[in-house]
């Protein structure tokens, strides 16, 4: 059965890119264990024959033509949220150290 | 007199000048401000909504046509993207972000003049039953201040059971909708996936978000159905609707077969809910339709897919609130990675937290086959088993919950236990099929919700069956 350890809650949050307090570690570790747990009962299903489902109403490769479409928004109008810019771009930390 | 009478009443007084926009804008504003101890409300846009007022009152007044919606009033969810007022999802991390475009919906209803006048609370991102897990504050059930109203579209519900205005728009991923319709007595309709566009809703089980109204009748909520389905190719999972249009009469019961899942009507529900539901599906035989018991055995399941295939999602769609785009930004970082996971830790709320720690484990390698892909697999048999049912009965019948609105901060502590109120509405999500919610009396003064599920795309037939049975029960 699965449980969640200390450290495997940290393993996620690091893949998650959260940190999380001490608190919420030992949280999480019990409440996602209960949730497990409970999902857990779909290991004994026998699903032999069918195939995973990943659109439920049946389309597939939804085409469209590649052209350019104005939609009439200001590039400033779409950067106005955006925490830092410069020279209309966003500007983050540097990346490679 | 009701508050607000059919929503296609006031269009056609506001037509004919019989009432105008300003007032009615006035009028749902007043009301907002006299009720605002539920907290059904985040924001108003109230000084765009009078500017549209104004200009639909002008263009009437000279002598123009005016939308089909013209002057009516609506609250949207807080996880639409509108003009006029912050697009939050009730959620920290997007305090302040001022939406840059409008959701398709909106565009739609603005297309036939109606006027968004406010935002409603959610749980934050639409992760819950309740609104407790908003970032800012629970509304309040308007039939008992010291009872949830649902959620996760909770402050959509309390608006509408308070006649704040005549619909408010909702999202249904795992029951958004009808579940908070069931715990204030309002309508609530989650049409076939893919019939009203996601676009410009924020994101939240991508393959299971579903797009609706919540409103006092039947007859109001598919006209809102009606002006907001399509195709739209800002959202390429939307299908096309049906060229009859959403507007319907109330169809005759006699002669409908009519399932009762069995699975729905087993150990676990309240008695008073049980009541309530037993008298209306007696009701409905009555009234001449062929009711039948049906077993759709992997619907048990259902609850347990959902778990991890919505929490992959949202651990997917989430990833996007990373601080350096748009929403709160943790200021202090000493390097990117910090900034990412500051940012988030500061900016999300716990049940986020929880769902996207769930996802990232049942997407990660090693995981990713016995749980996601299992899951998707047993997704199929659902999906089979409501296929099988459909082949014997044109409708499903059940409670929408377990349960009437219970307390505030009675499942606060427990997630798993706040999950399982979702228990009766899950699965349709999972098919993808159409469902509404419709009063069906109350259990110790609290009310109850009857659910009506349809095939994929028969969201026609639907609306005019739930219209037959609205009358009936009320």
């Amino acid at each position: 059965m699965a449980k969640l350890t200390r450290d495997d809650v940290l393993k996620l949050a690091q893949l998650a890119r959260i940190s999380l307090s001490d608190d919420e570690v030992t949280e999480f570790s019990e409440e996602l264990s209960a949730i497990l747990q409970y999902v857990e009962q779909l290991s004994a299903v026998d699903v032999s024959g069918l195939v995973s489902t990943n659109q439920v109403t049946g389309l597939t490769n939804v085409m469209r033509e590649d052209s350019i479409k104005d939609y009439g928004y200001a590039p400033l109008d779409l950067l106005k949220n955006v925490p830092k810019t410069q020279d209309n771009q966003l500007k983050v930390k540097r990346m490679i150290g | 007199m009701a508050v607000w009478e059919p929503i296609d009443t006031i269009a056609a007084k506001v037509q004919s000048g019989e009432l105008k926009a300003v007032d009615l804008v006035e009028k749902s504003l007043g009301l907002i401000a006299g009720n605002e101890s539920f907290k059904a409300i985040v924001a108003t846009t109230a000084d765009r909504a009078r500017e549209r007022a104004k200009a639909i009152d002008a263009k009437i007044a000279a002598g123009e046509n005016a939308g089909r919606l013209a002057g009516v009033p609506f609250i949207a969810k807080d996880n639409f993207l509108v003009f006029g007022a912050d697009t939050t999802a009730a959620s920290n991390i997007l305090k302040g972000f001022a939406a840059p475009y409008q959701s398709t919906v909106i565009e739609k209803l603005e297309a036939e003049d109606a006027i968004c006048v406010a935002k409603a609370n959610l749980d934050a991102f639409a992760h819950g039953s309740s609104t407790e897990n908003s970032d800012f504050f629970t509304t309040k059930n308007p039939h008992d201040e010291t009872r949830v109203p649902g959620g996760s579209s909770g402050g959509s519900a309390a608006s509408v059971a308070l006649n704040l205005a005549p619909f408010a728009l909702g999202s249904d991923t795992g029951g958004s909708i009808r579940l908070p319709a069931s715990f204030t007595g309002t309508v609530g309709y989650k049409p076939t996936y893919g019939l009203v566009s996601r676009s410009g809703v924020v994101a939240m089980g991508s393959s299971l978000d579903s797009i609706g109204p919540l409103a006092s009748s039947v007859e109001d909520a598919a006209l809102i159905v009606d002006v907001t389905a399509g195709k739209d190719e800002l959202d390429s999972t939307t299908i096309d609707q049906d060229d009859q249009g959403y507007v319907v009469s109330a169809s005759s019961l006699a002669g409908k077969k009519i399932g009762v899942i069995k699975e729905y009507m087993g150990d676990g529900m309240q008695p008073g809910v049980r009541g309530c539901v037993e008298a209306a599906i007696e009701q409905i035989k009555q009234a001449g339709a062929e009711v039948q018991e049906l077993s759709l055995p992997s619907l048990p399941l259902a609850l347990a897919v959902y778990y991890i295939i919505c929490p992959a999602e949202v651990s997917s769609n989430l990833s996007r609130y990373d601080g350096q785009r748009y929403g709160f930004s943790y200021a202090d970082a000493k390097n990117l990675d910090e900034s990412y996971t500051k940012t988030r830790e500061i900016g999300f709320g716990k049940e986020a937290k929880r769902r996207i720690m769930m996802g990232t484990y049942v997407l990660s390698s090693g995981y990713y086959d016995a749980y996601y892909k299992k899951a998707q697999t047993v997704r199929t048999k659902i999906i089979n088993d409501f296929a099988k049912a459909f082949e014997s009965v044109d409708f499903l019948v059940g409670p929408t919950a377990p349960m009437t609105a219970f307390k505030i901060g009675e499942n606060a502590n427990d997630p798993l236990q706040m999950y399982l109120t979702d228990i009766m509405t899950v699965a349709v999500n999972m098919a993808g099929v159409p469902a509404i919610s419709i009063p069906c009396g109350t259990a110790e003064g609290l009310p109850v919700g009857l659910q009506l599920i349809a095939p994929q795309r028969a969201d026609r037939e639907l609306l005019s069956v739930a219209r037959a049975a609205e009358e009936l029960l009320t």
